[in-house]
């Protein structure tokens, strides 16, 4: 497929190049239609959030209100902290006017006039890079007073994170843009409605945003037939783990598991098996790998396989990864990572984590198996935000799925774990978190 | 305290939000990069440059694992040790920043060379194993590379 979000154009980033290519004439197309025309095009287009939840883009746009006499504010979300995501650092990387425009036309399209992009702190480097090409853009008028003559004004900012998982949640980014914790807010009222500064706030992921101006360029109908009808478009993938060339794969929605992880990239080192596979970051039920065939990366497979498309972010284990020390950590960084508003998942990410080390170390009684389940089922559903959902999948999913690998480590001597000192001495180490 | 230039970076930071407290974050960051770590004068400082009570300050500073309430060491190494990182022998690599800078997670190495922290998922799953000094990342680590490159840092 050609690639549209990183095509392989040498100093794509440059300015220049940008426009050389056909760069803001998307924009230049949106500063003449009609603002409701740009969000149907959108609608119409069946773009769906890239961020996680696959909400369609369109349809959120509409939610915001027309007729108000606060400001409206459009957030970008760039927080990209979970793990085994790493696809917006490569916008930011090789195609920051992509962003940058998409940002603009979006501001156009809902009467927008101030946009922040919200990203990790951790990326700091990568801010300066969009930071750089956000200043090319101001002067050559395609952001900031009058764009392009147009009369439209917007301006953009960068708003850098500080070091917190939870403020890729939506509501949460909004208090962290606000100055105050990263803790997510009770909804409703929604963003629409009340937002930053309690005034209407429409939040879009980096790599959604990015597809806007080719919809605009291209048309609705031409992006609409891209992969996957109901969920289609150039998606960003990244796969990571035991793949021999791990990296980030710009595909078509609908491309087969399988061929993304051997055609793409480069299958298992020393040709083993797939033991297992998350295919959308980690709060996405892990998968067996007896059970990838046919399975494809959109909202409608994965979810009849019995998971999400997530972030797209793929881990892949192979036949020797010990699975239990991978639901560990993850459930480590769950309890690290929550906010602690919500005691469900407060206390109960910890006590998963708990419980887990006990499994780790070969110490797991049979009856925690289903305390595990127990304490899971007890916070998906029971807390403010998605964090609480995101810790207990992968608990569940892997219980469910790998239930015989909890079973090995109640015995006595635990089998199947490559290291077991290195094991316990990770476990010792991570005793100190606190929150 | 923050020094002239910086104080007029924040008047400009402040343009860009519509309500004082939002400059917080940038502000926080300015300081950080001024003097490698916020003190609780730096915080009582900000506030009252924000009108923000102390606490609400302390309060964000401790809730973002960024930012540093103690001075660090002259080389700040964050390593990843999240799934990906796992999978691909982060372990390893902790190890031998460990060996090479006589610091643990969360420690400062005794001449103040190095402060190491082990850290949550960092973005970069494609280049794992992985660490960060400052906002350098060091992809496709092995050992050896770990310590040649902390021989490197002088």
């Amino acid at each position: 497929m050609e690639r549209y979000i990183l095509p392989e154009i040498p100093d794509y980033h440059k300015l220049e190049v940008y426009e050389q290519h056909g760069g803001y004439a998307a924009l230049k197309k949106a500063l003449g239609m009609k603002p409701e025309e740009v969000t149907d095009e959108v609608k119409k287009s069946n773009l769906r959030g890239r961020g996680g939840a696959c909400f369609p883009t369109g349809l959120k746009w509409t939610f915001m209100p027309k007729q108000t006499t606060k400001p409206k504010y459009l957030c970008v979300n760039g927080d990209e902290s979970e793990p085994g995501t790493f696809k917006d650092r490569q916008i930011f990387e090789f195609n920051p006017h992509l962003l940058i425009e998409g940002t603009a036309i979006a501001c156009c399209a809902m009467g927008i006039t101030t946009a922040y992009i919200y990203i990790r702190g951790e990326y700091g480097k990568w801010i300066k890079m969009l930071q750089k090409a956000l200043d090319d853009a101001y002067v050559k008028g395609y952001v900031g007073e009058n764009i392009l003559g147009s009369g439209f004004s917007t301006n953009i900012y960068l708003h850098k994170g500080a070091g917190a998982y939870i403020c890729g949640e939506e509501s949460a980014l909004m208090n962290s843009i606000e100055g105050q914790r990263g803790y997510p807010r009770v909804r409703p009222p929604f963003p629409a409605q009340n937002g930053v500064w309690g005034c209407p706030t429409t939040i879009n992921n980096v790599e959604t945003i990015s597809n806007v101006p080719l919809i605009i360029n291209r048309g609705w109908e031409w992006y609409s037939k891209i992969g996957s009808p109901k969920h289609p478009g150039p998606i960003l993938v990244g796969v990571s783990g035991h793949v021999n060339k791990p990296g980030v794969y710009e595909v078509a929605t609908g491309e087969l598991l399988t061929d993304l992880i051997y055609r793409y990239a480069g299958g298992i080192p020393g040709d083993t098996k797939i033991k297992a596979l998350i295919p959308g970051g980690s709060s996405t039920m892990i998968l067996r790998g007896d059970a990838l065939e046919g399975v494809r990366m959109d909202a409608e497979s994965l979810k009849a396989a019995g998971s999400s498309v997530g972030t797209a972010g793929m881990i892949v284990m192979d036949e020797n990864t010990d699975l239990i020390r991978v639901i560990t950590r993850i459930a480590k960084f769950y309890y690290h990572e929550s906010c602690g508003q919500c005691t469900p998942c407060r206390e109960g990410t910890g006590w998963l984590w708990k419980i887990l080390k006990r499994f780790e170390t070969g110490d797991g009684q049979t009856s925690d198996i289903d305390l595990l389940m127990d304490i899971a089922n007890n916070i998906e559903g029971n807390t403010i935000c998605a964090l609480g959902d995101a810790a207990a999948w992968p608990v569940q999913s892997m219980i469910r799925r790998f239930r015989d690998e909890f079973e090995k480590r109640v015995s006595k001597t635990p089998n199947g774990s490559p290291e077991p000192s290195d094991r316990n001495r990770h476990a010792e180490k991570t005793a100190t978190v606190s929150l | 305290m923050l020094t002239e230039e910086n104080l007029k970076k924040v008047d400009e930071l402040r343009k860009r939000y519509p309500k004082s407290q939002a400059a917080l974050l940038p502000v926080l960051w300015i300081a950080q990069e001024q003097e490698g770590w916020i003190s609780e004068d730096m915080m009582r400082h900000i506030g009252t440059m924000l009108n923000l009570p102390f606490g609400h300050v302390l309060g964000v500073v401790t809730f973002y694992t960024m930012y540093n309430s103690a001075p660090k060491g002259k080389y700040h190494i964050e390593i990843c040790t999240n799934v990906s990182c796992m999978l691909r022998g982060s372990d390893k690599i902790l190890e031998a920043v460990e060996h090479r800078c006589g610091a643990k997670p969360g420690q400062t190495s005794a001449d103040g060379k190095w402060s190491v922290s082990e850290v949550e998922c960092m973005g970069a799953c494609g280049g794992a194993p992985m660490l960060a000094i400052g906002e350098e990342y060091y992809e496709n680590l092995t050992p050896d590379k770990t310590e040649r490159l902390l021989e490197s840092l002088k």
